[in-house]
Order: structure tokens, then C-alpha cells, then sequence
């Protein structure tokens, strides 16, 4: 088996005194998508920061494609082609979409490409290119900021909580780009609260629960336990 | 005709001056929102920089504007920006103004460490003196023209750079959110830096430019800030066109009211007019536009300091009084002055525990209240209990009076209003016949109250501290009660405050009032301890060192307060006893502010958890050690008793426990 693009063993991270992660252990194989599920409070979203470089780890150690990378910066690891899309709406609302597009290239694409990419997949943007980004809807600028996912090449994608304050119809469109991003052979590691629409569009899927990881499997498989779970059932 | 034009050019030329230090300004705050008060200083420490190679070492002009341009003011920038202000852009506004504040004393500090004042005057020559340009009869120099220029540069330089360039974009962006920048693979420390090079490098451009017209001066130069602010804030801090416009207006208001002052009739009482022109520019704009909504979810991590009951607090209030009275007795009429100063400064501080301690309003302008009830005192000439009630009443007013028009403002707006204000209090009202004239000390008479005399110096002070217990007792009453819950709960979230129906506006002008009318009573206490007292003892610097100190001990105690005027007494003394490290001591206080601003409790919060140490932490070990001896360790399960030490309202501490159980649980299934 090949080395996984991200491989988490044994991290703990805290805030100040507060244990938020203790213990997760997570792979993410080359080019498949993870849905990385459960409860609110769980530690997902900490996981992420973690992963990202955002917030420093306790103990434990993260391998990015086989490469141990504990203490990297996050604007490092962003160069190096590893995209997160935090939580909320992840654009710029005081620049222009054409200004955001423009920072996109910091990851290492040239801004010409950047440009290109992004207006071919959502024309909107084209049109409303000097248009505030803060000024856009939720969904737009939910697509905006996916447009860094989409340019940005990344060899890992971090995505999470896409679906926070949009209309269902909305969510469905975002997860048909993440399954079109996936499809061109970037690995994705989707968090979500909501079970059903992650585990369509994925390989496998963990669920995190007090900081732990506590379910893997194939996505059929952890669906049928999600209740169980989040609920207290298995453990 | 013509002299309307060379007002026009002089107005042009400040004006200029003007906007190169407001753009600096924007630069920074845009880009970090770290409300930089210290700009004004920091360009006044590079003019004298600049004066020391060009004039003193005599360098050439160019290499020495390379070196102080390019060189050191980039590198300070980049210092600030890393060691002293890092995290402050999200930090409540009352830390970043404190931190920013320290800075400005510390760059005064420096600057008279280095440059102390001497009988030689400094001065700077202006560039290309002597040759004179004749237009139509208006006579320009090279200077003004030189920054007229560079102005119109730095304008449109700084526009490309912000709107044309990705480093600038980011710059933009990292305002917004720095973590995302650096998600999307921008240095946001590398862009902040940038940002505060530039915009340092430009404040000490504006000092150069400024000084040989104002002089080479510690205080002038760093009030170059209220007319950057001024200006810049009709950009609302973000727009640099706006900016621009708003110092160019300013600089021609300022030279139009110098010259045409003579014209109206009444000018001579308004003597101090003119130097007042931007602090009144500053103090409309921030009352006419339109302010910035609330902002939701400030509170970060504030942890209260304790309050003891009031049973506590009269024991202690009745010890301190005891303790002065013996101490008075046998003391020197001098040291008995540095006693009853200390004691009214601390009566100040207590002013501003109600108003930032509790409250959470910054203001920079205690000691013209002070100011304001000395002078009511003075003038009243009621030397018994109704003069002091008068002088409070009277200041309350005026408290009010002030508060009322800035009632929409909040955080960074406010303490500028009233950093107006000060100045205004300052160079207006002090200056004027009502009050000292040009420092013409004022004669107070000691009180007598209930046919009892207090003239005695020895006396006096012991009046003093019977007052200062008073009030502290008055202000726990109101943290204790009622109205001291709606005051923190007004602090922590003006918007869930508003959702709760509360009114906050009476309540406001009350709070405004009542910190005043306090900060009169020190101010009336003061010049009756002094007998005669001048309008240099309420200098608004004044205000910005009592803030320092309150900073360093404690804003949110009695304790700290205490503490803090006597120390506010003593720095003054300690710098004429050692007049070599003068400069040095207001470094010292500014570092302390910069380590200690952002607990608001300051020193006195380490103070306070010195007996739950030594309970948690030595009992134990002298128990194991000494078995015979009855220690008791602290309890976990917090009674009655403890509630008033120290247990800081300390999430971590609760979250931490019931993460404990949990993982418990889990492991035990």
C-alpha cells in the first residue's frame, strides 16, 4: 500500500487547559475522500486547525504524503499544496472577488491561471469580478471560496463544515464541485455535521466523537452506525 | 488678496505634512488595526534622530535621511510590530490603547533620555534655506514646495501599492482576517511588517518636515498625531483619498484661524485657539459621521479581579486612615505634601476603576477633570464641605456635558474624543481668564468642615485620607451592587446589554458623571494640599502616564489604585532626585504598561494570587514535610470564603475538570 497523503497518530491538542484531542489517529489514502464526521463539540474542526498549522498539537504527529510535518506555519503548508477552507464563509469581504482570486495565487499558481480556472467553472464570478465579496450571497461566496480549492491545485484538500447556514439545494451544487475536484485526483478530507450529504460523495468515513476517533469504515457501513454513535450506542 | 494666498500656502504645506503622517496611520491600522497613538512620537523621535547625524554629527542631509528614512524607522516599525503590538489588532481596544499609549511615553522617555532639555535650542534648517521662490507676489520656500511634492508621492504611492499590487491586496486582506491569509498561503507576518516599516518610515518623513516650522520639540511634535487622527479619520481610518482631503482642509483651517484670529473682535482671550484647531477638527468628525456598528463577542479572557464585601473594606478602610493619621503626626511637612499627593492621585485612579476598571471606557482625560474641579475650588472660595461638593457637582457636569455628544461612541472613538477633549481642557480652558491664565497659580484654601479646621498640613492629610477611604467604600458599593452588574455587563457585550432592553445612554452619562465628579474631588483635594496650584499639574501627558501606571498595577481594584497614586506621586519625585535617568524612568513605566497591559488587572492581580499559592501550593509541602503542624490546603469545592480571593472566573479551570469526567467515563465502559 502506498503511503498515505495524511496520516495522524496519536495527536492531542488542547485549548489553554481544555483537552480537545486526545488521541486521534487518521489516514486519508493518495487521492480519496474522507468524510470525517460527528457531533458538535467533537473536535473536528480543532482537528483541522491542527492539520493546517493554525494551532500547535500537545503530542502526537502528523505525516503529510509521508513527510513528518509537526510545527510547519500555516502559510508553509499552504504553499506547499495543502488547501483548508475553515469553517464560515473563508473569503475576503472587503476585496473584491477579483481581489480574492488574486490572493489565491499566493499558494502558487500564477494569477493569470487563478483567473482562468475560476471563471470557467462559475461564470458568476465573472460577471460580478469588481463586486465586493461581502456583498455576494452565501452561496456565492461559499463558490468563491471554493474557487481556491478548484485553482489553488492543492495534493490535499481540507474542507470543512461547507454546508454552515446554506439552503440544502446550495449544499447539494458545493458537493457536486467537491465530487468534480475529487474526480481529478486531489485527496479530500470533508467535515460535515451532516452525515448523508458527506458519505455520498466519499470513499470512506471516520466519526469523531470527545476528541477521539471511533468509527472507520466504508461509507454504507458508517451510516448505518452514525445514530448509534453520535448517540452513545458503540464505543 | 495676497495675504489670503500665503495662508493658502501654509495651509497647503501643514496640510501636506498633515497627510503624509496620516497615511502612515491608515497604512498601519488598515493593515494591522492596531490603533497606532504613539505615531506622532515615533516621528518625533526620528526628527531628533535626524537633527543628531545632520546637525550635531554633521552628516550630509541625503545620507542622514537614508539612514533615519530607510534604515531605522523601517526597523522601529518592524520591532513595534513584532515585539510590542503582536497580537493587539484583536485584542479588546482598552489593551491596544494602552500598549500604544506606553509606546508614546516610552518614545517621550527616549527622547529626553538622549536629547535632555537644554538652554542650546535644537533646531533643524529647512531644506534649500534662503532660496526663495516668488509667485505673483506670495513668497513659497523649497520646504513647502519639497512637501507639497513628496506628499502628492506618498499619496499616489500608496494607492498603487494598496490597490494595484498582490503584497498590498494582502496588506488589505490581513485586516480582515490574518489566519485566513496565511491559509491561503500569504505571510501575514511579513505583510504586517511591511506595513508598519512604511507606516513608520512616514511619521518620522512628517516629523522631518514639520520640525523646522514648530520647532524640535517633545510635546508639539507628538501631538502631530490628533491632526493625523483627525484627518484620518474622516477616511474613517480606511479611505486614503478621504485622508488626504481631511489633512489638506485641516492644514488650511489651521493657518486660515492663525491668521485671520486678529480680525475678530474678543481674539486675545482666544489665545490658545489656533494650536486647537485639530483637536476641534478631531472632536466634530468623531461626533458628526456616521460610527462603525457594534462589535459582538469582545470579550476575551477578561478574568475580574476580586471584590470584597463591604465589612472587608471598612476594616481595611479604617486601618489605612489609622495608618495615616500615625504617620502624619510625626512626618515633615514635605513628605506630608508627597503623602497627601499620593493620596489625591489615588482618589483619580479610583475615577478610573469606575470608568475603565468597570466600565470598560478608556479615557485619556483624567486629569482635565481634575483640572476642572481644582479650578472650580479655587474659584469658589468656599473653604468648607460645600466647596467640595461643589468642585464634585461641578466636574460631574462637565463630565456629563462631554459624555453626552460622544454617547454613540465607542472603544478606540472614545478614548480619541476624549484625548480631544483633554487637549482642548489643556490649551483653551486652562489658558483662558476663567482659569489660570498662562500659568497663573490659583490660591486654594484649606476646608473646614463642621466648625472643625483642617489647615494644618498634618490635619489635611488625614482629611484627605478619610476621603480617599469614602470613596473607594462609595465606588465597591457600586460594584457590589446593582448598578456594578449592569456596569460589567456592559463592558463584556454592549449588544446582548441592548438585546436585555437595557438603556445604556443615562447610564453612560451617569457613569461619565460619576467618574468625573471623583476625578473633581482629587483635583479640589489637591489644590487645597498644594495652597497654590498652576495649570502645569493637569497637563493632558498627565493623563496619558496615569493611565500607564494604572496599566502596570491594576485598573480593576482599589488596591491597584492605591497603590498605583503612589506611585504616580513618587515617579515625578524619583525623576528630580535623579534627574539623569529622568527619560529613563518613563521607559521603564512604558515597559511595564507594554508586559503587564493586556491583564487589565495588572500587577495587583499577581499580588492577589500570592495567598492562594502559598495555600495550594506551600501547605501541602510543609504538611508532608511538618505532619504535626494543622495546615489546611485550599478546598476544591469553593465556599463562601473563597469567592473573594482570588478564583479567577477561569473557564479553562471548570472546562478542564468536567473534561476529566468525561475521559473517566469513557475509560471505565
Amino acid at each position: 500500500m502506498s503511503v498515505p497523503i495524511l496520516e495522524v497518530i496519536d495527536l492531542h491538542a488542547a485549548y489553554g487547559r481544555i483537552e480537545v484531542l486526545r488521541g486521534v489517529d487518521l489516514r486519508v489514502p493518495k487521492g480519496a475522500v474522507v468524510a470525517l464526521l460527528g457531533p458538535n463539540g467533537a473536535g473536528k474542526s480543532t482537528l483541522l486547525k491542527v492539520i493546517s498549522g493554525q494551532m500547535e498539537q500537545t503530542s502526537g504527529d502528523i505525516h503529510l504524503g509521508g513527510v513528518h510535518v509537526t510545527g510547519a506555519k500555516p502559510d508553509d503548508l499552504a504553499r506547499l499544496g495543502l488547501t483548508t477552507i475553515p469553517e464560515g464563509r473563508s473569503v475576503f469581504p472587503n476585496l473584491t472577488i477579483e481581489e480574492n482570486l488574486l490572493l489565491m495565487s499566493y499558494a502558487g499558481v500564477p494569477a493569470e491561471r487563478v483567473f482562468e480556472t475560476a471563471y470557467s467553472y462559475f461564470p458568476r464570478l465573472h460577471e460580478r469580478r469588481f463586486q465586493l465579496a461581502g456583498t455576494l450571497s452565501g452561496g456565492e461566496q461559499q463558490m468563491l471560496a471554493m474557487a481556491r480549492a478548484l485553482t489553488s491545485d492543492p495534493a490535499l484538500l481540507l474542507l470543512d463544515e461547507l454546508s454552515m447556514g446554506l439552503a440544502p439545494l446550495i449544499v447539494d451544487e458545493l458537493y457536486e464541485t467537491v465530487a468534480r475536484i475529487a474526480q481529478s485526483g486531489v485527496s479530500i478530507l470533508v467535515v460535515e455535521q451532516f452525515a448523508r450529504t458527506a458519505l455520498r460523495v466519499s470513499d470512506y468515513a471516520a466519526v469523531m466523537t470527545g476528541g477521539r476517533v471511533v468509527a472507520t469504515g466504508e461509507p454504507d457501513e458508517i451510516g448505518s452506525i452514525m445514530a448509534d454513535v453520535i448517540l452513545g450506542g458503540a464505543a | 488678496m495676497t495675504a489670503f494666498l500665503s495662508y493658502t500656502v501654509i495651509g497647503l504645506f501643514t496640510g501636506a505634512a498633515y497627510a503624509i503622517a496620516a497615511s502612515g496611520l491608515v497604512l498601519t491600522y488598515s493593515t494591522t488595526r492596531v490603533f497606532n497613538i504613539a505615531h506622532g512620537a515615533v516621528g518625533m523621535v526620528f526628527a531628533f534622530v535626524y537633527w543628531d547625524l545632520s546637525q550635531r554629527q554633521g552628516l550630509p542631509v541625503w545620507l542622514s535621511l537614508v539612514l533615519v528614512l530607510l534604515v531605522m524607522a523601517p526597523l522601529t516599525g518592524v520591532f513595534i510590530q513584532r515585539v510590542l503590538t503582536p497580537g493587539l489588532g484583536t485584542a479588546p481596544v482598552g489593551v491596544s490603547l494602552v500598549v500604544t499609549v506606553a509606546i508614546l511615553v516610552g518614545m517621550i522617555g527616549i527622547a529626553t533620555q538622549i536629547w535632555p532639555e537644554n538652554s542650546a535650542a535644537r533646531s533643524i534648517p529647512q531644506f534649500f534655506q534662503g532660496d526663495l521662490i516668488h509667485l505673483g507676489g506670495v513668497i513659497v520656500t523649497p520646504q513647502q514646495v519639497i512637501t507639497i511634492v513628496i506628499s502628492a508621492i506618498v499619496a499616489g504611492g500608496l494607492y498603487v501599492l494598496l490597490a494595484r499590487t498582490r503584497v498590498g491586496t494582502a496588506m488589505r486582506a490581513s485586516v480582515d482576517n490574518a489566519e485566513l491569509l496565511s491559509l491561503y498561503g500569504g505571510r501575514a507576518n511579513v505583510v504586517a511588517a511591511l506595513a508598519w516599516a512604511i507606516g513608520t518610515s512616514l511619521a518620522a518623513l512628517a516629523g522631518i518636515l514639520l520640525a523646522p516650522i514648530i520647532g524640535l520639540q517633545y510635546y508639539d511634535l507628538t501631538l502631530l498625531v490628533i491632526s493625523a487622527y483627525a484627518a484620518a479619520m474622516l477616511g474613517k481610518l480606511t479611505s486614503l483619498p478621504m485622508t488626504y482631503v481631511g489633512a489638506m482642509g485641516l492644514g488650511l483651517a489651521q493657518s486660515y484661524v492663525v491668521g485671520y484670529l486678529q480680525d475678530i473682535p474678543g481674539h486675545d482671550k482666544l489665545g490658545g485657539l489656533p494650536a486647537c484647531v485639530p483637536a476641534l477638527f478631531l472632536f466634530a468628525i468623531l461626533v458628526l459621521l456616521p460610527q462603525a456598528p457594534l462589535r459582538i463577542g469582545q470579550v476575551k479572557g477578561i478574568i475580574s479581579a476580586p471584590v470584597p464585601t463591604i465589612k472587608r473594606s471598612l476594616v481595611f478602610g479604617v486601618l489605612l486612615v489609622v495608618g495615616v493619621i500615625v504617620m502624619a503626626s510625626g512626618m515633615a511637612d514635605s513628605t506630608l505634601t508627597n503623602v497627601g499627593t499620593a493620596i489625591a492621585y489615588s482618589i483619580l485612579m479610583l475615577s478610573l476603576v469606575l470608568l475603565t476598571g468597570y466600565g470598560g471606557f478608556v479615557s485619556l482625560a483624567s486629569f482635565a477633570f481634575a483640572g476642572v474641579g481644582a479650578v472650580v475650588y479655587c474659584k469658589v472660595d468656599q473653604p468648607n464641605l460645600l466647596g467640595l461638593i461643589l468642585a464634585i457637582v461641578i466636574t460631574a457636569i462637565v463630565g456629563a456635558i462631554v459624555a453626552i455628544p460622544v454617547l454613540r461612541l465607542t472603544g478606540l472613538y472614545l478614548a480619541l474624543a476624549t484625548l480631544a477633549f483633554g487637549q482642548l481642557m489643556d490649551q483653551l480652558f486652562f489658558t483662558s481668564q476663567w482659569a489660570f491664565q498662562f500659568d497663573n497659580p490659583l490660591t486654594a484654601h484649606r476646608p473646614s468642615i463642621f466648625g472643625f479646621s483642617f489647615g494644618r498640613e498634618g490635619r489635611y492629610v488625614d482629611l484627605m485620607a478619610v476621603m480617599l477611604v469614602l470613596v473607594a467604600l462609595v465606588v465597591i458599593a457600586i460594584r457590589r451592587g446593582r448598578l456594578g452588574r449592569m456596569l460589567i455587563a456592559m463592558r463584556d457585550s454592549q449588544a446582548a446589554c441592548g438585546t436585555l432592553g437595557l438603556d445604556q445612554r443615562w447610564f453612560r452619562v451617569g457613569l461619565f458623571a460619576g467618574s468625573a465628579g471623583i476625578a473633581g474631588l482629587s483635583g479640589a483635594l489637591l489644590a487645597g494640599l498644594r495652597v497654590t496650584i498652576s495649570s502645569s499639574t493637569f497637563i493632558y501627558f498627565n493623563s496619558l502616564i496615569l493611565l500607564m501606571i494604572a496599566a502596570v498595577w491594576g485598573v480593576t481594584s482599589i488596591t491597584g489604585a492605591v497603590i498605583g497614586g503612589a506611585f504616580m506621586m513618587y515617579l515625578p519625585v524619583a525623576q528630580s532626585n535623579y534627574p539623569t535617568y529622568a527619560g529613563l524612568m518613563f521607559v521603564v513605566v512604558a515597559v511595564g504598561a507594554v508586559i503587564l497591559g493586556r491583564n487589565p488587572n495588572g500587577l495587583t492581580y499577581w499580588m492577589f494570587r500570592v495567598p492562594g499559592w502559598i495555600q495550594d501550593s506551600l501547605y501541602p509541602v510543609l504538611a508532608d514535610r511538618y505532619p504535626g503542624l494543622a495546615l489546611k490546603a485550599r478546598a476544591f469545592e469553593v465556599s463562601g470564603e473563597e469567592d473573594e480571593a482570588l478564583v479567577p472566573v477561569d473557564a479553562a479551570d471548570a472546562g478542564h475538570n468536567s473534561g476529566e469526567v468525561t475521559s473517566d467515563v469513557v475509560a471505565s465502559r
